[in-house]
């Protein structure tokens, strides 16, 4: 009975664990199968789940089945921490705890039963054995260190084997046993499980990436269910759906909205095909002159000039460019070329090439047509000859100096200065090289030299025709000459004049400038009087009357810049109390008692009867260097060193009535005819440009300028021309010094 | 004082004006559809008389519309076409994104488009004010239709081109209107005048083009939008004009010739009509068929004086022109196949001449190689294998020579193998005082009915005579240098002082040229009043008178070039010898 009713309790109790199992596995597929995209093996074991359904009658079948999961999930644990596996594993566990109880209470039942268990656990090694086991699913290293590797159900700890492998014993057994290879370590119970062939077998076609079960036929032949033939029988025994009967709704929906759109216009009917593009007809069919006309300011673009000789392909020779004009047409911006491309020959028309450049000048054409700005620009059309002015002819002026007649050679270093006398009969000139020669003028004779011991900075005759008195002004001094060039009287009256005595008022420019007699060696080269200066004289100038002489010492720091002395009394003073700038020139005026003293940028007017300033000239020049008085008094004359001449016209304006730019380099002198109506201009480029200005009476009549000539002769050394110009008193001549160390008369 | 203060910029000139960006937005246009509009209407940018007003003081720089002209395109209907074009675009690009299909092609045939038509009336009221225009239109036309098929553009537009030009050429033939032909390194020129007007245009040889990158082709395809409307119309008026059918059509008795050929391998029959067309040697279809026309005689009038001398030169050159018209007629000429053949067949044809080709280069061939009464056959290769005995075989450069000449020329110069003499350009017109190549005088003299080789003497002559000119008047100047040398010395041995041994030497009569002197005296006259000119007027002068040095310079340059040459090829002839 017991033995009946063990083996019914083991039956009771194996279809109890069957039916766990059962709901295990169950529990297991769906777990597996919510991951099947993860686990590769997902299509075995469902395999092996459909083998065990199959026979589910057999145990061993059973304990299969439990191998290979024990070997997949051992292999899936390495891969992955799903919670699938948690699941596999507690359930390993439970069947592993209940063995363990099962065979302790084997232990205590019948043999007989006891047989029957150990047959059946011989070769089952089903996945209750794990349950032993209560660690879970951790890595067993943790327990490297224990003598056991976890507890059983009832909390006892498992034990390893007494004696643990080394490498040694592992490489023995390695050589020894001859089931090592299919021999697995489990770690979860420190046992050898050795593999059967079938699982073995399993393995290799897992491997493999066949399917698990050997008769499963994989290449079955399809079973088209859906196909173009209209059977009889419906493929489903579903009766249709109701919706196939009923016109839907949704498409009413959106028939109405595209009914909607063509009636409002949104959808436009589809449009025949236009051909009209290419079709012409007579545009100006009816030519109206309705059409606006176009507004006045529309400019037409120009048109593209037409090609010259250069651009044919066969070009005349001269045509070609030279090696120079080629190196020069690459280096020159493309801007800037009067050619956009280089002419070529070719001998014959088939050799021509394309012209690469054709596209990007038609492109630069449609850029110029759309994108440059156009501009109505009235080209001037006039002849250059009326834009000449009118004239009188130089010759309807004459007389003027047109020829050059007679050269005075004699100094050697550069003439700074000339002077004629006032009978026109002597010329008197004075050199850088310390001399001052008297010439006679017709012959161009040199009738005495005086060495002075000094570069002279200039010499002025003395405008009275009753005397014959020179200044010189050399250094810080003045000399006065007495050339005895004359007839008697007027040698007695020059004598008379300088042998007046000096009334001796004692006064402060009698300190800084000394009056002395020259005697001896001097005195015999006629020198007679020596005005002594603070300072370098740089130009002097007589009064007509011959009685009066100034002398201009140029300063930046002191007010001693001009000194006006009278030579009858032998006086000397300084007509300005205060520094005005730097005085260039100056000069009396004929007839007035006005003096005239040119600085740098200006020419002011002082009346010396007053005592005051008139008038200041602003002559529109960087730097005067000479000035001229008319005879009239008038009209004054400036050169500057910036090449301009201004004439000022003094019933006019301060300002110059002209500006004449004739010469190229400064201007070195100016000069007036005391009759005729002429003046000149002498500059550093070496000529002497003789102006017409005649002056009116007529206040109305602004002053007639005509240049009517121009003079060359000197040459240019060291960079300067001619120094000084003056006329002849009476003829219409005009002497030029120059650098060249020449005086010359051109008349 | 009262009133309102002025403000500035609120009247005058920077009203008139507006910028760019302003306009734009004033339009509400993207930049590139404001300018396609700007392209189409014909608006540019104006330059302002005074730019520092009309950009409000500032001086940056900045290109102006005329305000009108901005105002004036606010009504153009194209605006609104551009629009929606833009909202096309932009749907098409949706249904592509949410790869719609079907919307895709709807809306792609419905794709807005647009006509010029109004434009090119509005542009140019009357027919004279287009064919004025048209020159950059046929430019940009015969360039487009020599462009390749694929990229670039479109095929329609490239095809659209071609047959405009051809239907162009095809007019110039009927109406004999071309004039002049210019071979340049750039392609050939072509001059015709038509209704009075003189139209140059540019054809590229025939190579397929290295396309640049840098080129904009969306603005050139704009520009050949208007120009392909434009050049349709004006062909349609032209061969109304001529009484000709307009799309062009071959004489029923030439098509009849031409269908005798195995066209069938040739090309597709939509295209082969227009190769036919394009082949351009044979006549077109009148709407009224009628035989040539009498050209209507100038009637005379009573006239006097000037005018009657006037009335002679114009008679004179309306004969000259009917010559030239004639000249190729009655010769039948033959283009090998390594010759240019579309553009001599044009030429040929325009001036009345036959002309053929090999069977295999294009279609339309009339006549063979092998036909006896062929005068001039046009080879471009060192010498020709076999030749017949009664025809010439001349370079092309002939018949553009010939041409321009208006006259035939001697065709020696022109034979195979021969340096070919230089190819001028008609175009040059020479005034008084410019350079005139030896060449060209030549053929003026050949014009005027002189034989060649007298010409050659008397130029040998006048150089001689030149020559001599030249020499006596340097022995003058050597004579007077002689003269002023002497004159210094004795000047110097004057100065030395009393040493010097006085010697009178018989002086030589001073021969004084009362001519050259009056010249001198003017010329230094002038250079005196050049001397008082007023500043600004001075400037101008230079100005002109730069220019005018340049000019001879460069003639001068020129004359001297030729004259190295020249001399360098009679040394290398003698050195032969």
């Amino acid at each position: 009975m017991e033995a009946s009713r063990g083996n019914v309790q083991s039956a009771e109790q194996r279809a109890g664990m069957k039916k766990t199992k059962k709901t295990d596995k169950k529990r297991s597929k769906q777990d597996e199968e919510a991951e099947e995209e993860d686990q590769p093996f997902d299509l075995n074991s469902k395999a092996m789940e459909e083998d065990e359904d199959d026979d589910d009658l057999s145990d061993s079948e059973d304990s299969v089945y439990s191998g290979l999961e024990d070997s997949g999930s051992d292999s899936e644990k390495e891969e992955e921490d799903g919670g699938s596996d948690d699941a596999n594993e507690d359930e390993q566990d439970q069947s592993e705890q209940s063995l363990v109880k099962e065979s302790k209470k084997k232990e205590g039942a019948g043999e007989e039963k006891e047989m029957k268990k150990e047959d059946e656990y011989d070769h089952d090694t089903s996945d209750e054995e794990d349950i032993r086991n209560t660690v879970g699913n951790i890595p067993m290293e943790w327990y490297k260190d224990f003598p056991h590797v976890g507890y059983n159900l009832d909390g006892k700890k498992i034990y390893k084997p007494i004696r643990n492998k080394d490498e040694l014993d592992d490489f023995l057994e390695k050589m020894e046993n001859p089931d090592y290879w299919k021999t697995v370590h489990d770690k979860k119970t420190s046992s050898d499980i050795v593999l059967s062939d079938e699982q073995i077998e399993l393995v290799n076609r897992l491997q493999r990436g066949q399917f698990g079960d050997v008769n499963f036929n994989e290449y079955e032949p399809t079973v088209e269910f859906f196909s173009k033939d209209v059977l009889i029988h419906p493929v489903t025994n579903r009766p249709a759906d109701k919706r196939s009967f009923i016109p839907s709704l949704i498409e009413k929906e959106k028939v109405s909205k595209l009914v909607h759109a063509i009636k409002m216009g949104w959808i436009k009917p589809r449009r025949v095909e236009d051909d009209s593009r290419g079709r012409f007809y007579d545009l100006w069919a009816s030519e109206s002159s309705s059409i606006l006309a176009k507004h006045k300011m529309h400019l037409p673009a120009p048109k593209i000039p037409l090609p010259g000789h250069e651009e044919s392909y066969n070009p005349p020779p001269e045509y070609m460019f030279t090696d120079e004009e080629k190196a020069l047409w690459e280096q020159q911006d493309p801007s800037d070329r009067r050619l956009p491309f280089v002419p070529k020959k070719y001998p014959s028309l088939r050799q021509v090439p394309a012209f690469s450049q054709f596209i990007h000048e038609r492109f630069e054409r449609c850029l110029d047509l759309y994108l440059c700005p156009r501009q109505r620009k009235m080209r001037v059309n006039v002849n250059p000859e009326d834009l000449i002015p009118k004239l009188p002819k130089p010759k309807d002026l004459q007389p003027f100096p047109t020829t050059q007649s007679l050269v005075y050679r004699g100094h050697s270093g550069l003439v700074r200065s000339i002077s004629v006398s006032p009978s026109g009969q002597w010329l008197v000139s004075g050199s850088d090289d310390g001399s001052v020669r008297l010439w006679e003028v017709c012959s161009s004779r040199c009738m005495k030299t005086v060495q002075v011991g000094g570069a002279v900075k200039s010499v002025a005759w003395n405008p009275n025709p009753s005397l014959c008195l020179v200044a010189v002004a050399v250094d810080s001094a003045v000399l006065i000459l007495s050339p005895a060039l004359a007839d008697k009287q007027v040698l007695l009256s020059s004598e008379r004049l300088l042998t007046t005595q000096q009334e001796e008022g004692p006064s402060e420019e009698s300190q800084t400038v000394v009056w002395s007699e020259t005697d001896g060696e001097e005195l015999n080269q006629d020198i007679r009087l020596k005005i002594q200066h603070p300072k370098a004289v740089h130009q002097v100038t007589w009064h007509s009357k011959g009685d009066y002489l100034a002398s201009v010492m140029p300063d930046h720091s002191s007010h001693l810049q001009v000194f006006i002395h009278q030579l009858s009394r032998r006086r000397s003073q300084n007509p300005f109390r205060r520094n005005k700038g730097l005085v260039q020139a100056v000069s009396f005026h004929p007839i007035r008692p006005y003096f005239f003293v040119a600085t740098q940028r200006s020419v002011r007017i002082y009346n010396l009867v007053k005592q005051e300033m008139t008038k200041k000239l602003q002559a529109n020049s960087k730097w005067i260097s000479s000035i001229a008085v008319h005879s009239g008094g008038d009209h004054v004359i400036c050169g500057s060193y910036d090449c301009r001449l201004s004439w000022f016209d003094l019933d006019l304006s301060t300002k110059p009535y002209k500006m004449l730019r004739h010469h190229k380099k400064a201007v070195r002198s100016v000069a007036y005819h005391r009759g005729y109506p002429l003046f000149a201009s002498a500059s550093d480029d070496g000529s002497v440009i003789i102006c017409h200005g005649t002056v009116y009476n007529d206040l109305l009549q602004n002053p007639l300028i005509v240049p009517v000539k121009v003079l060359r002769g000197h040459v240019i050394t060291h960079d300067l021309g001619v120094l000084d110009v003056t006329f002849h008193p009476t003829q219409p001549w005009v002497f030029s010094s120059g650098a060249d160390a020449t005086i010359r008369l051109f008349t | 004082m009262g009133g309102l203060q002025k403000k500035k910029y609120e009247r005058g000139s920077a009203t008139n004006y507006i910028t760019r960006n302003r306009a734009r937005k004033k339009l509400m246009l993207s930049l590139p559809d404001f300018r396609r509009l700007c392209i189409l209407k014909g608006i540019y940018p104006h330059e302002p008389k005074h730019k520092k007003k009309v950009n409000k003081g500032s001086t940056a720089p900045r290109t102006f519309y005329l305000l009108k002209d901005i105002r004036f395109l606010l009504h153009e209907p194209i605006v609104s076409k551009f629009r929606e074009y833009k909202i096309f675009v932009r749907k098409l690009k949706r249904a592509y994104g949410k790869t719609e299909w079907s919307a895709v092609e709807r809306l792609k045939e419905n794709k807005p488009a647009y006509k010029l038509d109004h434009i090119v009336k509005e542009r140019y009221p009357t027919f004279i004010d287009a064919l004025r225009d048209i020159e950059d239109a046929l430019c940009m036309c015969f360039l487009f239709s020599t462009f390749a098929r694929t990229g670039k553009c479109h095929v329609q537009t490239i095809q659209l081109c071609r047959r405009l030009t051809v239907e162009w050429m095809n007019y110039v033939i009927v109406s004999r209107a071309l004039r002049k032909v210019f071979l340049s390194i750039k392609g050939i020129y072509y001059q015709a005048e038509v209704m009075g007007q003189l139209i140059t245009w540019l054809v590229p040889y025939q190579f397929s083009h290295d396309h640049p990158t840098d080129v904009d082709y969306r603005v050139m395809a704009t520009f050949t939008e208007l120009y392909t409307t434009l050049l349709g119309f004006v062909n349609f008026r032209l061969y109304q004009s001529l009484n000709l059918v307009y799309p062009p059509k071959l004489d029923s008795k030439s098509e009849l010739e031409l269908k005798e050929e195995n066209e069938d391998n040739y090309a597709m029959n939509s295209e082969s009509y227009l190769e036919k067309l394009s082949a351009l040697s044979s006549s077109l279809a009148r709407v009224v068929s009628s035989e040539e026309e009498e050209e209507a005689k100038l009637d005379q009038f009573p006239v006097e004086g000037e005018d009657m001398e006037k009335m002679e030169a114009r008679e004179k050159e309306q004969k000259l022109l009917e010559t030239q018209k004639k000249i190729f007629e009655g010769l039948k000429f033959f283009v090998n196949r390594e010759v240019p053949r579309e553009s001599l067949a044009f030429v040929i044809r325009c001036f009345g001449g036959q002309v053929s080709w090999d069977k295999s280069v294009c279609i339309g061939s009339t006549y063979d190689v092998t036909d006896e009464t062929i005068t001039h056959q046009i080879v471009d290769r060192p010498n020709v294998d076999k030749q017949y005995m009664n025809r010439y075989y001349i370079q092309p450069q002939w018949v553009y020579d010939c041409v321009n000449a208006k006259i035939l020329l001697p065709v020696e110069d022109y034979f195979l193998g021969v340096t070919l003499p230089p190819h001028l350009s008609p175009f040059v017109e020479e005034k008084e005082g410019d350079y005139v190549p030896p060449e060209k005088l030549k053929i003026m003299a050949l014009q005027r009915g002189e034989k060649p080789a007298q010409q050659d003497e008397e130029e040998e002559e006048e150089e001689e005579e030149e020559e001599d000119d030249e020499d006596e008047e340097e022995e003058e100047d050597e004579e007077e240098e002689a003269e002023e040398k002497n004159l210094k010395k004795m000047e110097e041995q004057r100065s030395q002082g009393k040493s010097l041994q006085v010697k009178v030497t018989p002086g030589k009569v001073k021969a004084e040229n009362p001519a050259r002197l009056e010249l001198e005296e003017k010329a230094e006259e002038k250079r005196l009043a050049i001397m008082m000119m007023k500043k600004k007027e001075k400037y101008l002068y230079d100005k002109i008178m730069f220019g005018k040095k340049r000019k001879v310079r460069e003639a001068n340059k020129l004359a001297a070039k030729r004259k190295a040459h020249d001399d360098a090829e009679k040394a290398k002839k003698k050195s032969r010898k």
